[in-house]
């Protein structure tokens, strides 16, 4: 069963590099996830732990830029194995901002949580968060399997992101409209809600890293917009047989 | 047949061994019975009737027990020794990864393909399982630093699980090791329910039951000798009882999807059976709405796997809330269409109606639990605003699409697009 392949130096150097992606991926996946829990359980110990958690992403983020320049230094590497480590350094950084952006929503955790606020505004931040996570997870599974073939699944979730986050907005600006005591904790969740809608920006921008990697192709540009239809993708709960 | 026929041969296989294997005894016997006769000139059925005896004996296996038992012993020694892992995972109902020292998988169960949607030999484990508990589970494991350890896991996307995941080197020096999970995502869901039970449900459970309990103490106090009043109140508190039941039935069907994630493979749904005799159930609140609708199936066979009954339950709520948030379009049409071929082969069912629509800013939320367009509107239609949420998780577990196309005047199409394999 054990397939006897000769593992290289190189190759492991390269293999490093994707895990090291990988684990960051998981720990931005689990700030983000507990600076929502945060935020809607009004937790701020749990916030403050979101918040100290980001130095370990700013802290892969380095190691794998100081990684991948030694590599292309040392092996030269040609197209696959170039795209592979520039592509690892891009994915990285988006990470590395989807931390910071968790960090930002646990930051307003006080915040918001000083007046109580509706459940129903925190329901629909929550959905907005699951939407975004979804999309990262995803995309950072197809970064695990390279099945790179229905990855058009990441533009139908983005826009469906955006109109969440539309939704919200209005939602949210009604509510200021209606009570002026309002208007503070609202603008801390119109800036959480935005935050959550760029981590799904970065989910898609590593899709398409990953997607320039694997084929060394640019995926395909955005559709068109024309029809005003709004498309509700759903997670796939059981994989495909 | 076949087995039969199969059976049979083994059968007289087994019968002419069993001889084989007596035929030194069985001869003896017969010479020992023939030479009786011969001297003492015992009467023929006599001999014959031993020669039987003698037969029947050889025939019956414990002339031969002792020795099948070793041979048996020895074929399991030998047989545990070269059974293969791959077997030995499939017998094992959890999922079950085997991987090597670069944290590469070689063989992962049926149940974790179906657990771990993505996952193939020859991938690297840690990528996928990103999670940080996970990647310390597997360090450890892997630089040797323990031998086994245990960790507690939760996937909160697409749906909640929670596993207790064990990881521990495999025999001895074979490199390879083994990560099993236990799944405990049910004692976790009893949990949260009860929690979101009581941030979701009690609110929705309050507003009847105080306009119940308002009107109780009208008809005791003001209303009390009013009979005209008195049935219209007892009226209205039995509409409210009414939606209490709903509320209750409605959190009871999301709660028991939520208890058991998975769909049990195999099944298979005939749709086109399944959508009309939904239609025919809905014969009531047609004739109540004075709705039509209209069927447009393709030709052929229309079946999906899937739960029957889940997949009623998905095209019930649609068709109910295009008859009663439709209702002033007069008719809905249901149409079914099938892709053959391609990433998106499947049945699509599109239930359209033609009343007033729904805004565009509502359409992203709307499966959202007890999200409604216009609360008043749903009250009065018997909503309890959980439909299009049961609709949404059953639909997920059929790895299925929902689509929401709606021009606010001009009505609303609801699209089920369901895989085919
Ligand atoms: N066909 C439709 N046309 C217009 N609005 C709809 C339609 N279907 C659903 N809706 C809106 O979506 C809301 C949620 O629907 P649902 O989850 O089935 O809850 P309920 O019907 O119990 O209120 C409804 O209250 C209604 O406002
Ligand atoms: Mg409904």
């Amino acid at each position: 069963m054990q397939s006897v392949h000769i593992v290289s130096a190189y190759d492991e150097e390269l293999k490093y590099l994707s895990k090291r992606i990988a684990a960051m991926g998981g720990h931005a996946e689990r700030m983000v996830e507990q600076a929502i829990t945060a935020l809607v359980n009004a937790d701020p110990g749990l916030a403050q732990k979101v918040i100290r958690d980001d130095v370990v992403l700013d802290e892969g983020q380095r190691e794998i830029d100081d990684k991948a320049i030694v590599i292309i230094a040392k092996r030269q590497p040609m197209a696959t194995d170039l795209r592979e480590i520039v592509g690892a350094i891009r994915i990285s950084a988006d990470i590395e901002r989807v931390g910071d952006l968790g960090k930002n929503v646990a930051k307003r955790v006080v915040a918001v949580t000083d007046g109580r606020q509706p459940t129903s505004l925190f329901r629909g931040l929550e959905a907005l968060a699951d939407l975004a996570l979804t999309q990262l997870k995803e995309v950072l599974d197809v970064y695990a399997s390279r099945s790179v073939e229905n990855i058009g699944f990441v533009r139908d979730r983005d826009d469906q992101i955006d109109a969440m986050y539309t939704s919200l907005f209005r939602e949210l600006l009604t509510y200021m409209m209606e009570d002026p005591r309002n208007i503070t904790p609202c603008t801390h969740l119109l800036f959480c809600a935005k935050n959550i809608e760029r981590i799904g920006d970065h989910a898609t921008n590593i899709a398409e890293t990953i997607y320039y990697i694997v084929t060394g192709d640019q995926m395909a540009a955005e559709r068109p917009k024309g029809d005003k239809t709004d498309k509700i993708v759903l997670p796939s709960a059981v994989p495909a047989k | 047949m076949a087995d039969i026929g199969a059976e049979r041969q083994t059968m007289a296989q087994a019968v002419t061994a069993r001889l084989w294997n007596g035929r030194w005894l069985l001869a003896a016997g017969f010479v020992a019975v023939l030479a009786v006769y011969g001297f003492a000139g015992m009467s023929a059925y006599v001999v014959l009737a031993a020669l039987a005896l003698l037969l029947a004996a050889a025939l019956l296996p414990s002339g031969s027990a002792r020795h099948s038992a070793e041979d048996a012993a020895a074929i399991e020694a030998s047989g545990l020794q070269r059974l293969s892992g791959e077997y030995l995972a499939a017998a094992v109902a959890d999922p079950l990864i085997i991987f090597d020292r670069t944290a590469t998988i070689v063989h992962a169960n049926a149940a974790a393909f179906a657990a771990f949607g993505g996952i193939a030999p020859g991938m690297t484990l840690s990528l996928k399982f990103r999670a940080p508990e996970m990647q310390a589970l597997l360090d450890g494991v892997l630089s040797g630093t323990v031998a086994s350890d245990v960790v507690d896991y939760t996937e909160k996307l697409p749906v909640e699980r929670a596993y207790r995941v064990s990881a521990s080197s495999v025999g001895h020096a074979t490199d390879l090791y083994v990560l099993v999970f236990k799944d405990q995502s049910e004692a976790r869901r009893i949990d949260r329910m009860r929690a979101d039970f009581i941030a979701n449900a009690s609110h929705e459970l309050r507003t009847p039951l105080a306009s119940i309990s308002g009107f109780i103490e009208t008809l005791r106090g003001p209303a009390r000798g009013d009979p005209a009043a008195r049935d219209q109140f007892l009226q209205i508190m039995q509409n409210q009882t009414g939606r209490m039941a709903r509320l209750i039935d409605d959190l009871l069907s999301l709660s028991r999807l939520e208890m058991k994630p998975y769909l049990k493979p195999g099944t298979e749904v005939d749709l086109r059976q399944t959508i009309d005799s939904v239609i025919d159930s809905l014969g009531p609140l047609t004739r109540e709405t004075g709705v039509v609708i209209e069927r447009d199936f393709v030709e052929g066979p229309l079946d999906v796997p899937g739960d029957r009954d889940e997949l009623f339950q998905v095209f019930e709520n649609l068709l109910e809330n295009a008859c009663k948030y439709g209702q002033s379009g007069g008719r809905v049409t249901v149409s079914i269409a099938r892709t053959e071929t391609g990433p998106e082969a499947g049945i699509d069912v599109t239930i359209r109606d033609y009343g007033p629509g729904i805004p565009e800013e509502h359409i992203p939320r709307i499966t959202e639990r007890f999200y409604r367009v216009d609360v008043e509107n749903s009250r009065t239609q018997k909503g309890t605003g959980l439909g299009l949420s049961i609709v949404k998780h059953i639909l997920t577990r059929h790895n299925a699409r929902l689509s929401i196309k709606s021009e606010v005047g001009k009505g609303a199409a609801f699209s089920v697009h369901l895989p085919a394999r």
